[in-house]
This record gives structure tokens, C-alpha cells and sequence, in this order.
């Protein structure tokens, strides 16, 4: 019988070590793996690369919390604003950096999972983060070639799992998730609900199981609540 | 009129032009800052679709305080709602539909518009913060129109309509449009043809303020 579900975080987190690349799915508050990186942090590993679209929020909560732990030693992200732990690390020479264009970002780990080892893309051709980088034009325009984005772990957030790992997410949550659950070699599921195999409509399946390797019930309940936009387009 | 006797645009003004240009049956991306405010001025018996980079088409209003959906968040981690007809989807279909063209407009924030469309709009430096760049290197490479709510000068009075970007560039040859607090402007093989300015503002007195040369239709 296939079971993927573990009994508790610290099972679906063992075997992960120093030095290992890890994804991280989330968009603001929500889809974030926050209790599997809380756990990864009392682990007390380090070296870390995380690959995630910020480098956290407030310092006390997940991957905020992670890098104030001192566990990460590279980011590789699109947003790293808003995270005052990320901010005294990078100050201080204590943390790598790679900005990536959110949706080069999110191609580069598509293709990592699909197979894909490079691909040409028109985004950030002309500017600074085209450093280094092979340009060549196809038809008029010029493309950058961007490599596919892999890790040894992905850390997912799901709304719904079953013991195969078919997934399916809520909202805005979906953000990185799906993908990083393909290009993860060890794909994580923090899961809200662990339904039975078979209570999600094949339709509904989001994730395959087949990218999923370990999942972990933490029904850790709603987001909390974001800023609300204002009508002056402020935000309070 | 006297020269000097104009007063500029106000905020609610740009976004109000803005949305009474956008077209019926556009899919449109607004970043962060003052471009969300047009989403409250497309005329009401128009149909356009709000497209979020993190994963929604068809994104509604901002929510009442009591009927807050905390599973629903928006480029700028706010939270929204969503119109009948919405759908939500992954980060890399969302970028597919922004770089593969399918988006008819984004309407973004600037730093500086140089007279040929190249944008900067995402760092100052590379030195004196931490580099941020977010979708809007994707976005204006990847979307055909691409419009700027900007004022029209820094805060210190430096002209932001330029001949060449001094900042990092966001993407070469994007803006197609430029709404300031002081004039709607085409971006054209010419250069910036003002198509509408502020009542009693002089062409001289516009001139004065951008760092390139105007044209007019």
C-alpha cells in the first residue's frame, strides 16, 4: 500500500542536511509551509539555499523566522523586502543573494521539474540582472537564457491531501506550490485536511501525487488577516 | 490664461482617466501603489478583467471589513475578492499569460520613462537597499501595452520624462503610455506626443518640466 502520509513534522522532515537547496511555496500570507520550516529551524540544520518568492515577513513566523535562526546561507528570490531578519543578515555580509524576475523565477523551477535545463525568455534582457548571462535573438527580439531550478527538498502548503499525495489548494494559496512540488526531489506537504484516497474528485486534483513524497497533517487554519487596501491606495 | 495658474491632476484624476481608457474585454495587471487605484474607475457598463501575478483572474473589490477572505491576497499581499468568472491558478501559467503577450495592459509605477519607452521603475541603486524586482521586469517585457501613473517630476522637481533612463533599467523600449499629474503622453517613433494636459499648463511650461523633447499631435 502507498502511504505517504508521516505521523508527525519531525518524519516528514528527516534526512534533510546541512547544505541542502530547498524550495519554499507561499505568497504573502498564505500557501506558506510555516510550521515545516519551523521545525527545519529547531533541526538546527545549516548552509541552507532557499529558493522562495520573498525572503520572509515578520521575523518570528516561518522562513523569516528560519533565516533569523541562522540557518540559511543563500537566498534566491524576486522580493526580498519586508523582512527585517533577511535585512540584518544581507547588512552584515551573513547571507547570499540572487534576485530572479518573479516569473523567470517561477519558469526556471517549472522547467526544473519538467526536465528542462535552459530556456530562452525576454524578461530582464538590457538590464543589470542580464549579467553574465548568454542573450541571443530569435526573430527581432532578444532572449536571455535562464537556467531550470531544481532542489534537494521542496516545502509545500496544501488545503486538502490524501495518503498518495494528490493535492489540492485554496485560493490564493496555489502561488508557487504546485510548481515547486514538481521540482523538488523530496517534495514535503504540509496538508490542512488528509482526506481519504479517492474524496478528491480526479478533476479537482491539482497536484499529482507522483510529485509528492511525504505528507504531514497540520491543520494549522486560516491565514491571518493582510493589509486592506485603502481607496486613497495606501494600505493600512 | 496666465502661466502658472494650473492646478495638477490628482490622484483619483489619473486613475479616472486611466480606467475611461481601457477598453471593454481587456485583461489587465495593476502593480502595486497608485496603479490599484483604477480598478474603482472603469465606467460601469465595461468589462474588464484584473489579472494578479500570484495566481487570480477576474480579481474584485477590496473586501468589507466583516467578509474578508484571508486565503485571497494580492501582489501587494493585500487581501482582495473575486468577481463570477474568476479563476485562480499557479505562478508559473500566471507568468505565461503576463510573458506570452495575453495580458492586453499593466499599468505600472516609474522612477524614469526615457522618450523611446525604456522603464525604470524597479532600484534606484544596486548599492543603498536590498535589490527588489518582484513581476515588473516580466510585466513590461512581456505585456503589450504598458502604461505609467506617474507624476510628472520627482519630489525635489527633477523631470522623470527623460530622454535616457539614468536608473537600472526595468525593461528597453515597454512603456507604449504615460499618465502624469500634468499630461497624457503617447510614447511614439517620435518620442512623447502629449495627447491631453492640464488646464492653463503652457507647452512651455510642460516642455520645462521633461527632459525630453515634446511633440503634439
Amino acid at each position: 500500500m502507498i502511504d505517504k502520509q508521516v505521523e508527525d513534522v519531525a518524519q516528514a522532515l528527516s534526512g534533510i542536511t546541512d547544505g541542502a537547496s530547498v524550495l519554499v511555496g507561499g505568497f504573502g500570507a498564505v500557501g506558506q509551509p510555516n510550521v515545516l520550516l519551523d521545525a527545519l529551524g529547531e533541526m538546527g540544520v545549516k548552509n541552507l539555499t532557499v529558493i522562495a518568492n520573498n525572503a520572509g515577513f515578520e521575523p518570528d513566523i516561518g522562513l523569516g523566522r528560519l533565516i533569523g535562526r541562522g540557518c540559511v546561507s543563500k537566498m534566491i528570490c524576486s522580493f526580498p523586502r519586508g523582512s527585517s531578519s533577511f535585512d540584518t543578515f544581507y547588512r552584515a555580509g551573513k547571507i547570499e543573494l540572487e534576485v530572479v524576475p518573479q516569473g523567470t523565477l517561477a519558469e526556471r523551477i517549472r522547467a526544473g521539474g519538467a526536465g528542462i535545463p535552459a530556456f530562452y525568455t525576454p524578461t530582464g534582457v538590457g538590464t543589470q540582472l542580464a549579467a553574465g548571462k548568454e542573450t541571443r535573438t530569435f526573430g527581432k527580439r532578444d532572449y536571455l537564457l535562464e537556467h531550470g531550478l531544481a532542489a534537494d527538498i521542496a516545502l509545500v502548503e496544501a488545503w486538502e491531501a490524501d495518503r498518495w499525495g494528490n493535492l489540492t489548494f485554496r485560493g490564493s494559496g496555489r502561488n508557487f506550490n504546485p510548481i515547486m512540488a514538481m521540482a523538488g526531489r523530496l517534495t514535503v506537504v504540509q496538508a490542512q485536511h488528509v482526506v481519504p484516497l479517492g474524496a478528491i474528485p480526479p478533476n479537482d486534483v491539482v497536484t499529482p501525487g507522483i510529485f509528492v513524497d511525504r505528507v504531514v497533517h497540520v491543520p494549522c487554519g486560516d491565514p491571518p488577516i493582510a493589509k486592506v487596501a485603502t481607496a486613497q491606495g495606501g494600505t493600512k | 490664461m496666465t502661466a502658472g495658474t494650473y492646478k495638477p491632476w490628482g490622484k483619483l484624476d489619473i486613475a479616472r482617466r486611466v480606467g475611461a481608457d481601457i477598453p471593454e474585454g481587456w485583461y489587465v495587471n495593476l502593480g502595486i501603489g497608485l496603479p490599484t487605484l483604477v480598478a474603482d474607475h472603469i465606467p460601469e457598463d465595461r468589462e474588464v478583467v484584473f489579472h494578479s501575478e500570484n495566481g487570480i483572474l477576474g480579481m474584485g473589490p477590496v473586501p468589507a471589513p466583516d467578509e474578508v477572505d484571508t486565503w485571497l491576497v494580492n501582489a501587494g499581499k493585500e487581501n482582495v475578492t473575486l468577481v463570477p468568472g474568476a479563476a485562480l491558478f499557479h505562478h508559473a501559467d500566471s507568468f505565461a499569460m503576463i510573458r506570452g503577450g495575453h495580458l492586453d495592459l499593466c499599468v505600472l509605477g516609474a522612477y524614469e520613462v526615457a522618450q523611446n519607452g525604456d522603464l525604470a521603475n524597479w532600484t534606484t541603486s544596486l548599492n543603498d537597499r536590498v535589490p527588489a524586482v518582484g513581476g515588473a521586469m516580466d510585466l513590461s517585457a512581456g505585456v503589450r501595452n504598458v502604461w505609467i501613473m506617474t507624476t510628472h517630476t520627482t519630489k525635489d522637481g527633477q523631470p522623470k520624462l527623460v530622454e535616457r533612463c539614468g536608473y537600472p533599467l526595468t525593461a528597453g523600449k515597454a512603456v507604449t503610455r504615460v499618465y502624469s499629474d500634468l499630461a497624457v503622453l503617447d510614447v511614439t517613433a517620435r518620442g512623447f506626443v502629449v495627447t491631453d494636459m492640464v488646464e492653463g499648463l503652457t507647452r512651455d511650461e510642460l516642455q520645462k518640466l521633461t527632459a525630453a523633447p515634446l511633440h503634439y499631435a
